[in-house]
């Protein structure tokens, strides 16, 4: 017997082979797409194709149930790392002047006074997200919001260069390093929280996560509890909002405590 | 008749000497998220020797010992030259060269992206590029076994192609068809964004390629193992298979049901339809049957040797069997591994029961057992029984290579018994740090412990391993005679065409493949609005 005669349906052997191959086939299909969505009483399906189009995925969205409104808006700004990541001289020069109307509370060297995040060498892209959220109302601030609410999307990449450019200065009051609490360099796996550091420098930076080193530990401190209790809500995919509502205070506490307290500049540089 | 011994020593030294890197890194992976050792505070430096340890063990170890035994077999099994010689050297240093390419990334720290790839995460482009050597390479090795079998048959129309060589070609007919979806996802999604021409991804779409491979890939990687069962063992033991038949249904089964089965490993994915999910795990439960057919065949024709020895009565036959024999210690000892990992993967291809384990340490301890225990157990018996007619040198030390496998059954049992048992427990996979000081892990320390502990015992048991081949090159020549593979009790006259081709079997795998992941991939690939933004490896 040649192999011309494999493919017939004298051959036994294609025969038996194709037969109970599709008989398992059409069985399991039988089982998966039509009696086990049945199996279901919670779930309702209008007929027997609705069970099969919801066994197979196929994307549906039910006549009958409205999309939940929004109440507060969501972060929609794509960061990748190439964003904002070849400034010009002039962009950076147009910053500059934007950010005098920052002074006042983020400091005229980009250190602030007043508990309010120092921007000096903060990483464009985070500059770039935070603005286009309080502009948006993703994020809102009493103080913050009413300034952010009129940029134009030039200006807000203007000022994240601006500030990426300006050098990391110490904090406007240093306080003695402290030791890394766990929390930051080892997280609590068991609650699904990874190690700040692995996000915000220590260990590793990620795309959109500032560093933290030297910023206001009252601030700090603020916006983690905005992030538990569910006040801030601006993190992509609830990741802060997650790690924050599984974190104890005194992790807070030491977190806070212990960013505070580091020097800006061993912050690694954006390559 | 074994011509191109350099060739295949090549691929055999190659591989081992891989292995032994990534075997020291798995078990410092072991000890250093472990109680006993002190943690690094960097888990970057974990997660790059993960990568290194599964790309090298998931992707080139596997893939050069089939590649070296399938052409040993080729020549042993047809007696013929190995045809293409000069292509068999091109498909060896392209692993070579993409081994190497995938290795700098790794330790440069640019592609901490672990062997299953796991995008949205990109790491540096040429990891992936070097990957794609490895598979390219391998794909020459497939078509180098496609033309010699035919060469052959060509010269004896109609006879039954030897069982070795029929497995063989199985075996690399599944990696070529199974090694498409890593190679779609890595051409068609994860390449142009880790080259920078797009910086989105769709990582739904890439997991169900990946899934393409992924299981499959398992029984590409038992191949050689299985052969082994069927064709080593019985000879080196003194027995004969108990049926040829069996042994040719076995292997176009795993053929067909290897395949349409990888989404037990989407089973928590939200973007595949519970339908499909429920097909592929009844097909993975079909994966049981070629199996259970060469547990049943392989333990009559160890019963045939012992009976031939003088074993009598209905289990008094075990105590006549050659114990001192490596190739019957290995056989016992696989069979074991590959009963414990079987009976653990029940849990993981049930769609219910898979939740209770799912993202634990059972998945790692599971895998490690039936790869690492089971499969790779036989690679080393494959290594001992074949060495002597590669080199022209015999093996004399048999009491430390009795001692090397029960060093690496041991090894292999302490190892991922308490693995599997925290993952019950509830530790996740993928961690490269464990507070034990915390009061809910605390009691795992003891488990974790021991399992370091066996992680040290199979480094122990390959560092012997390799001793053992690299003094077989310098002990004195002898003459091995040819390379020969077991008789059946009946040895075939005439098979039918179905069992002497793979043309059928091919045909059905490829069409399961169709009807099981043909629509996911095609609704997936056409929705849009599923990427995400790519997590770049190591940029700020």
């Amino acid at each position: 017997m040649s192999t011309r005669d494999l493919f017939t349906l004298r051959n036994s052997h294609f025969r038996i082979g194709v037969g109970i191959t599709a008989a398992i086939l059409t069985v399991t299909a039988i089982a998966g797409f039509i009696v086990l969505p049945f199996a279901q009483p919670w779930v309702q399906f209008a007929g027997v194709w609705d069970a099969i189009c919801s066994a197979a995925g196929v994307p549906q969205r039910s006549a009958n149930v409205t999309a939940p409104e929004q109440a507060k808006r969501l972060s929609e700004v794509v960061l990748t790392s190439n964003t904002l990541s070849r400034p010009s001289q002039e962009a950076i020069g147009r910053g500059a002047t934007l950010a005098q109307r920052c002074a006042i509370c983020h400091g005229p060297t980009g250190v602030s006074r007043a508990d309010s995040p120092n921007l000096a060498g903060q990483y464009a892209a985070v500059i770039y997200k935070e603005l286009h959220d309080f502009r948006s109302g993703a994020r809102t601030n009493a103080v913050m919001s009413p300034f952010a609410v009129n940029l134009t999307d030039q200006e807000i990449a203007d000022l994240s260069n601006y500030y990426a450019y300006l050098p990391r200065l110490p904090a406007y009051h240093p306080t003695p390093q402290l030791p890394k609490p766990n929390i930051v360099i080892y997280g609590a796996p068991m609650r699904g929280i990874a190690p700040c550091g692995s996000c915000h420098g220590s260990l590793d930076n990620k795309t959109g996560s500032p560093w933290l080193e030297g910023q206001s530990e009252a601030y700090m401190k603020a916006q983690l509890q905005a992030f538990a209790s569910g006040e801030r809500r601006n993190d992509i995919s609830q990741q802060m909002r997650n790690i924050a509502r599984a974190m104890t205070p005194q992790e807070i506490e030491a977190a806070a405590a212990y960013y505070a307290s580091q020097p800006p500049d061993v912050v690694k540089a954006v390559d | 008749m074994l011509v191109n011994r350099k060739l295949i020593l090549a691929h055999f030294w190659l591989a081992f000497a891989v292995f032994g890197i990534a075997l020291t890194l798995g078990a410092w992976q072991m000890f250093i998220r472990s109680p006993i050792g002190t943690w690094l505070s960097n888990p970057e430096l974990y997660y790059r020797s993960l990568t290194a340890h599964g790309t090298v063990m998931g992707y080139v170890f596997p893939t050069l010992v089939a590649m070296g035994f399938g052409y040993a077999i080729s020549e042993s099994a047809l007696q013929q030259r190995l045809v293409g010689v000069r292509w068999a050297w091109a498909g060896f240093w392209l692993i070579v060269i993409g081994s190497v390419m995938a290795v700098i990334p790794i330790a440069l720290g640019r592609a901490s992206v672990l062997y299953t790839f796991y995008p949205p995460l990109i790491g540096n482009v040429f990891y992936y590029l070097g990957v794609v050597l490895v598979v390219v390479g391998s794909w020459i090795w497939v078509a180098l076994m496609s033309i010699n079998l035919r060469v052959w048959r060509k010269a004896n129309p109609g006879a039954p192609v030897p069982l070795a060589m029929f497995a063989n070609v199985a075996g690399s007919y599944l990696w070529a068809w199974t090694a498409v979806g890593a190679a779609l996802e890595l051409l068609l999604q994860i390449i142009p964004v880790a080259a920078g021409l797009k910086a989105t991804i769709d990582a739904g779409l890439a997991r169900v390629f990946f899934s393409w491979t992924l299981h499959a890939i398992v029984y590409f990687w038992l191949m050689p193992t299985y052969i082994a069962y069927y064709t080593i063992v019985p000879r080196a033991i003194g027995g004969r298979v108990y049926s040829d038949s069996m042994a040719r249904i076995s292997f176009i089964l795993f053929l067909v049901v290897a395949m349409p089965i990888g989404m037990h490993h989407t089973f928590a994915d939200p973007q595949v339809g519970a339908g499909f999910k429920f097909i592929h795990s009844a097909f993975t439960a079909l994966v049981a049957l070629p199996t259970l057919l060469t547990v049943f065949t392989i333990c009559a024709s160890v019963e045939i040797a012992a009976r031939v020895r003088g074993g009598r009565g209905m289990f008094g036959w075990i105590r006549a069997l050659p114990w001192d024999n490596p190739m019957m210690l290995a056989l016992a000892f696989s069979f074991v591994m590959l009963g414990f990992g079987g009976a653990g993967g029940l849990i993981n291809m049930s769609y219910q029961l898979d939740a209770s384990i799912h993202n634990t340490q059972w998945i790692t301890g599971h895998f490690h057992l039936i790869f690492g225990g089971a499969i790779v157990i036989m690679y080393f018996a494959i290594a001992y029984d074949l060495w002597p007619h590669l080199t022209g040198r015999e093996l004399i030390d048999v009491r430390l290579m009795r001692t090397q496998l029960w060093l690496w059954f041991i090894g292999m049992i302490v190892t991922t018994f308490p693995w599997h048992w925290v993952g019950i427990l509830g530790m996740p996979r993928r961690m490269a740090y464990f507070d034990f000081g915390d009061p809910a892990i605390a009691p795992q320390a003891l488990s974790v412990t021991l399992s370091a502990i066996g992680g040290f015992v199979l480094l122990a048991s390959g560092i012997m391993f390799i001793v053992i081949l690299a003094r077989g090159m310098r002990a004195p020549q002898t003459d091995a005679g040819p390379y020969r593979f077991a008789l059946a009790v009946h040895e075939p006259k005439t098979v039918p065409v179905a069992l002497n081709t793979h043309a059928l079997w091919v045909a059905l795998m490829i069409g399961l493949t169709l009807t099981n992941y043909g629509y996911p991939i095609l609704n997936l690939a056409l929705s849009s609005g599923t990427s995400v933004p790519a997590v770049y490896v190591g940029a700020q």
